[in-house]
């Protein structure tokens, strides 16, 4: 039975849900939906004094959003993969070394973004630098300003939108792509994100300006009144 | 503030990281810039969408190797 210890120091127990298999692929232990996800805490609490279900719940809870981060980095499958089970075992072998003073997923995030950078980093040693000066802004004025319509989200079912956004962010350069995602999608602030990447946060800032003008062109093509579907 | 300021400014003003002075003057440039005020609602309708995306399902033998490997940690740990 899992058991916790909130805030006011009371120890409570989790409804017992009976005889739970460690860690099964098969048959994940899942808790009650009823649980909120402002548990985090609580199942961050309950694993570092080592209870492993607790940890899977974390891991059940999780594991699509650091596999999408960890294939947007990398945009290779193989690495994708990697990237995320070693986040996931680093971040349980070193659990007890997290101080709580951000959420247990921005954690999560940095380390997976550090796996899946390290492996950009091998794959492309030539292609993918954070050093690198970015260019001046002659280039920044958009071009092909067209009308989207009312609502390309309502447009395009969700699996043909997954299909869209997969393919204008593999085309966004690494370096670019690389900050768009931890600010934009995994919503880290501008100082994690360059603590994350060890640049600066107007170095952030500038490749962010530049990732979100380049989405917008090359989105266009799809969004666009009568564009490509 | 032209075009291109406003362009350059363009994720400060989306973020809510301008001073008041320069958000104002921003926002009257929109008020008569159809071009610019096009640029920040699709540069603001394309982080929605990618910030709304689901992720996909994770593939299920992903998922066992994933779970398979966190067992055999937590197996070495309890020994």
């Amino acid at each position: 039975m899992l058991c916790v210890t909130l805030m006011d120091g009371k120890a409570r127990r989790w409804p017992d849900i009976g005889p739970v298999p460690l860690l099964s692929a098969t048959n994940p232990h899942r808790l009650p939906s009823g649980i909120a996800k402002e548990d985090e805490h609580l199942l961050v609490a309950a694993a570092k004094r080592g209870d492993a279900a607790a940890f899977e719940e974390l891991v059940n809870r999780y594991e699509r959003k650091i596999f999408r981060l960890t294939m947007n980095i990398t945009r290779n499958r193989e690495d994708a993969e990697d990237a995320m089970q070693d986040a996931f075992l680093k971040s349980y072998a070193h659990l007890k070394d997290f101080q709580e003073d951000s959420r247990f997923y921005t954690w999560l995030v940095r380390i997976a973004a550090n796996e899946a950078l390290m492996r950009l980093r091998k794959r492309r040693p030539n292609q993918f630098s954070l050093d690198e000066p970015i260019e001046g802004d002659e280039d920044l004025m958009p071009r092909e300003l067209e009308d989207w319509g009312p609502s390309p989200e309502q447009r395009f079912a969700q699996t043909e939108m997954q299909e869209i956004l997969s393919d204008v962010i593999d085309k966004l350069e690494p370096d670019f792509r690389v900050v768009f995602v931890l600010r934009d999608i995994e919503e880290l602030s501008t100082e994690e994100t360059a603590k994350t990447l060890g640049i600066s946060v107007p170095a952030v800032k500038s490749r962010l300006l530049r990732a979100r003008l380049k989405l917008r062109q090359k989105l266009n093509r799809y969004f666009k009144q009568g564009g490509t579907n | 503030m032209n075009c291109k300021s406003v362009i350059r400014e363009i994720s400060n003003f989306i973020d809510g990281a301008l001073e008041p002075a320069e958000k104002q003057e921003l926002e009257r440039h929109l008020d008569h810039c159809e071009d610019c005020k096009i640029v920040v609602d699709q540069t603001k309708l394309t982080i929605d969408v990618f910030c709304d995306s689901e992720p996909v399902e994770l593939p299920s033998d992903v998922r066992t190797r994933l779970h398979e490997a966190l067992r055999r940690k937590v197996k070495e740990n309890t020994q």
